[in-house]
């Protein structure tokens, strides 16, 4: 379109008020239509996070540039850093795509830790009921039993928000700590190793009930099942029916309604995916990395998920690289207690992150302007 | 050197990035008139009323009250100098009650005591008493019809001391009685000294309000003189920039066999109230049937329950021979019923999706747009592509997004999604609100295409004008049931108006 030419103001006659806004040169102008803030805007909110957690390192007497770069080479510098940061890609990942199909049709499932480790919890009731399972028979049924396990308890946050309308917010938080009550009650009491010296956890698991490993490291074969859900999301959403449908869930309830959509429907499948997908990351993780159940089986995957998620903007390759980055974030938070900083350094540096990412898309409707 | 003008627009121009919405545009009103600003959707007048209620500032050009240059940085800068804006989408919190929104902001004392409410309620009851603007002052916002609402806000405005009075075409929500209210409470504004103005695009409701018109066009004032000065054709042609068509009036022709058939029809709104009671109406093959009636009546539950939205406690719905028992969206819909509704962004387009997939909307299980839960996306853009151009759809790409689509736009996108899927019968709610002549006869347009086609369309409506126009049939809806049918040809206003506000002819209330 072409520009038009807009005449002088008048000169004369300008009241104080007036005056006061020529002062400044810009302003800010408030534009909640705005469609998605740039890509940039993620990549600027991330160092902004740093940049601000770098203030409270050098507070504790660290140059924030030295702890940086030794996250940095602790978490991608060396192939032992790389494995580890893979492993903890897997659940992240696995836990952040069931959040992202969940937050497409906006029901928000912040419930990824209780259904991970519902998935956790019902993976180990395979090995410990039936110990003498071989390997082609034990994998899978912990599989089966993990994914619904997750799944089950994603359902019980869609049914009552389907059919009593109850925010889903609470519903999933809530049945969290339920999950990790009913953990600490099988860790402690029942499934207890008698040969463990009182050690929270059920027995190490038998070769067959672990999943396959690469070598010598500890990668398992979770990672092949974390990439192919990805995969499969991708295509999903993309090519298919049941993709175009939660978009049209996603950007107007009310209207795919009027086009004869069962919203209760797609809820509940959504919730029973999003959960057994965290369910699939509790079970890869018991027999992947864990090799036993026991207390504190998840230092929060569920919730850095819901980060890793709006990091990638629901997208899926997006969800490959943030969940990478988180896991790099954990391994490098470990890597500092070396040099004195608590590991709750990543946990900082992740809320950060968030709050940054939050902040940025809020200021991503403004738009700053000239004044004439 | 000011005459009296209580507002002086002079020179305004206002830009919104490479458009100019306003091009040196001069705007004057008297106190004790009422001003209408007629225009077009999209002349800019709203955006000239935006900037003097503060929400907009201008690019350029200066604003006067009573004859002093006023700095509005704010609405609630316009509130101190006594403007008051009363918008098309209403700025009321649902939760609260009437009273509550019209003094919300109002600093009160910390501790209000326990007369303090009612001393409030009394208040603005009297307020309300006095402009004629009758409505529950101590009841939830949300249980208000539309017109109670625009009501909650024209005293609001009053309450704060509003002196100039903005209203942005207040009558597009409002039915042919309460508008005619409406008008009743402007001229008493009126006698009290205010300056009321008046954004339009109804040509009838300038000439029957307003004391002095500006007409706007493109973003330019033409011209602005006074009632006595000009007449509806003048100002059709002024507005519009060339001399409109009579409108064609609907023909006799053959009508088909019966298509809908609705009997005894009960349906129940939210919170139990009783929506239709006893609702019979029957639709043919070939004919309009024009549902008039004052809002909220029982239209929007009679359209949803036709459409699948909403079930019925008692009745039949029966559709080309076959009987619905119960509501579903999918059945209506593969049977044939389209349904265009009230409300076009909220139920029927996703404003944040493309042209593509809001065309899809409801063909995407058809075996012609996805396969084996695939969607066929390469044919479904080229089909996509030769509706927007059948339909003459307006818009830069497929992709883009349709709530940058102006509402005439729109409105053609979502026809064209509901004529492409062949239906039997279309049920279309308001389907002319808020759309500019030229769209709203593109859409008068297409529905009497349909009925030449053979195909039986229910036009549920306020307009009364278009009603009129367009029907074979026009049945009357009042508190949920059928309570007139004329032919089309024989229709007599008057009397339809009467049966509108539920009166008989000897003037009893039914």
């Amino acid at each position: 379109m072409n520009q038009q030419t807009v005449p002088a103001p008048l000169a004369s006659g300008e009241t104080a008020a007036e005056a006061k806004t020529k002062r400044l040169p810009f302003r800010l102008e408030f534009d909640p239509s705005r469609p998605d803030s740039p890509w940039w805007i993620t990549i600027v909110s991330v160092l902004l996070a740093l940049a601000a957690c770098g203030i409270f390192i050098a507070v504790n007497g660290m140059n924030p540039v030295t702890v940086y770069a030794k996250m940095l080479t602790g978490a991608f510098g060396s192939s032992f850093g790389l494995t580890e940061t893979l492993v903890k890609t897997i659940p992240l990942l696995l836990c952040g795509l069931g959040v992202s199909i969940a937050y497409r049709i906006s029901v928000w499932n912040i419930g990824a830790e209780g259904q991970f480790v519902a998935g956790a919890i019902a993976a180990t009731a395979v090995t410990v009921y039936f110990p003498g399972l071989p390997a082609y028979a034990a994998i899978p049924a912990m599989l089966v039993s993990g994914v619904a396990a997750g799944g089950l308890w994603g359902l019980l946050t869609a049914i009552p928000r389907t059919f009593f309308q109850v925010n889903e917010l609470i519903t999933s938080l809530m049945l969290n700590y339920v999950a990790l009550l009913v953990l600490n009650y099988v860790v402690f009491g029942p499934w207890k190793d008698p040969q463990g010296f009182n050690f929270p956890g059920t027995p190490v698991f038998t070769e067959a009930m672990s999943l396959p490993v690469l070598g010598g490291t500890r990668l398992h074969l979770g990672l092949a099942f974390a990439l192919a859900a990805v995969a499969l999301y991708a295509l999903l959403i993309r090519y298919t029916r049941w993709g175009y449908e939660w978009r049209l869930i996603g950007a107007n309830p009310e209207a795919a309604r009027n086009a004869g959509i069962r919203l209760s429907r797609h809820i509940m499948f959504v919730m029973l995916l999003s959960g057994g997908l965290a369910g699939l990351a509790g079970m890869a993780e018991v027999s992947g990395v864990a090799h036993r159940l026991m207390y504190g089986i998840s230092p929060g995957y569920g919730y850095t998920a819901i980060i890793v998620a709006w990091l990638a903007r629901l997208n899926p390759a997006g969800l490959i690289i943030s969940s990478f980055l988180f896991g790099g974030l954990i391994v490098g938070g470990y890597s500092v207690q070396t040099i004195g900083l608590p590991s709750s350094t990543s946990s900082m540096l992740q809320g950060a992150i968030l709050f940054f990412l939050i902040a940025g898309g809020m200021i991503g409707k403004f738009r700053l302007r000239r004044n004439v | 050197m000011n005459e009296g003008y209580t507002v002086e627009m002079k020179q305004i121009v206002k830009q919104f990035g490479s458009v100019l919405a306003n091009d040196r545009v001069d705007f004057r009103a008297r106190a004790g008139e009422i001003h209408a600003l007629l225009g077009e959707n999209g002349a800019g007048k709203s955006t000239m009323m935006c900037m003097l209620s503060g929400v907009y500032r201008p690019t350029g050009g200066g604003i006067y009250l009573h004859g002093r240059q006023a700095g509005i940085r704010s609405p609630k800068d316009a509130m101190k100098l006594g403007v008051g804006m009363i918008f098309q989408s209403f700025r009321l919190v649902q939760s609260l009650t009437a009273t509550e929104n019209i003094i919300l902001g109002e600093s009160s004392p910390f501790w209000r005591g326990r007369g303090w409410m009612k001393t409030k309620l009394e208040e603005i009851r009297s307020l309300a008493d006095r402009f004629g603007l009758a409505f529950p002052v101590d009841r939830p916002v949300w249980e208000l019809s539309v017109g109670e609402q625009q009501r909650v806000e024209i005293v609001k405005t009053l309450y704060r001391g509003a002196d100039i009075v903005i209203l942005d075409e207040p009558t597009s929500v409002l039915t042919p009685g309460e508008a005619e209210q409406l008008f009743a409470t402007l001229a008493h504004m009126k006698s009290e000294g205010k300056t009321v103005i008046i954004t339009t695009h109804k040509l009838k409701e300038v000439m029957a309000v307003s004391d002095r018109i500006s007409v706007m066009r493109k973003g330019r004032m033409i011209a602005s003189m006074a009632k006595s000065e000009t007449t509806e054709r003048e100002l059709a042609r002024l507005m519009i920039g060339k001399q409109i068509p009579a409108a064609r009036p609907a023909q006799a022709r053959s009508i088909g066999k019966p298509l809908l058939t609705v009997k005894h029809l009960d349906v129940y709104a939210e919170h139990g109230r009783k929506a239709l009671g006893d609702l019979s109406l029957q639709v043919n093959e070939g004919e309009i049937v024009g549902v008039a009636g004052v809002a909220g009546n029982g239209q929007k539950e009679l359209a949803e329950s036709l459409a699948g939205l909403r079930s019925w406690k008692r009745g039949t719905v029966a559709f080309d021979g076959m009987t619905f028992k119960t509501a579903s969206v999918r059945a209506a819909m593969e049977a044939g019923i389209s349904h265009v509704p009230e409300n076009r962004m909220r139920s029927g387009l996703a404003g944040s999706l493309g042209i593509v997939d809001n065309l899809l909307f409801k063909s995407y299980r058809s075996p012609e747009r996805s396969t084996l839960g695939f969607m066929r996306t390469a044919r479904n853009r080229a089909w996509a592509q030769t509706l927007v151009e059948q339909f003459d759809v307006r818009t830069p790409g497929l992709d883009t997004p349709v709530r940058q689509l102006s509402g005439g736009n729109q409105q053609k996108l979502l026809f064209a999604r509901e004529i492409s899927r062949d239906p039997k019968l279309m049920v279309a709610v308001h389907p002319t609100q808020g759309l500019d002549i030229g769209a709203a006869q593109g859409v008068h347009r297409l529905l009497v295409e349909l009925r030449e086609t053979g195909r039986g369309v229910l036009l549920i409506s306020e307009d009364l004008d278009e009603v009129l126009q367009l029907s074979n049939r026009i049945l009357v809806i009042f508190g949920g049931a059928i309570v007139y049918e004329t032919k089309g040809c024989e229709a007599d206003r008057e009397r339809i108006g009467l049966y509108m506000a539920g009166l008989t002819e000897e003037g009893e209330a039914v």
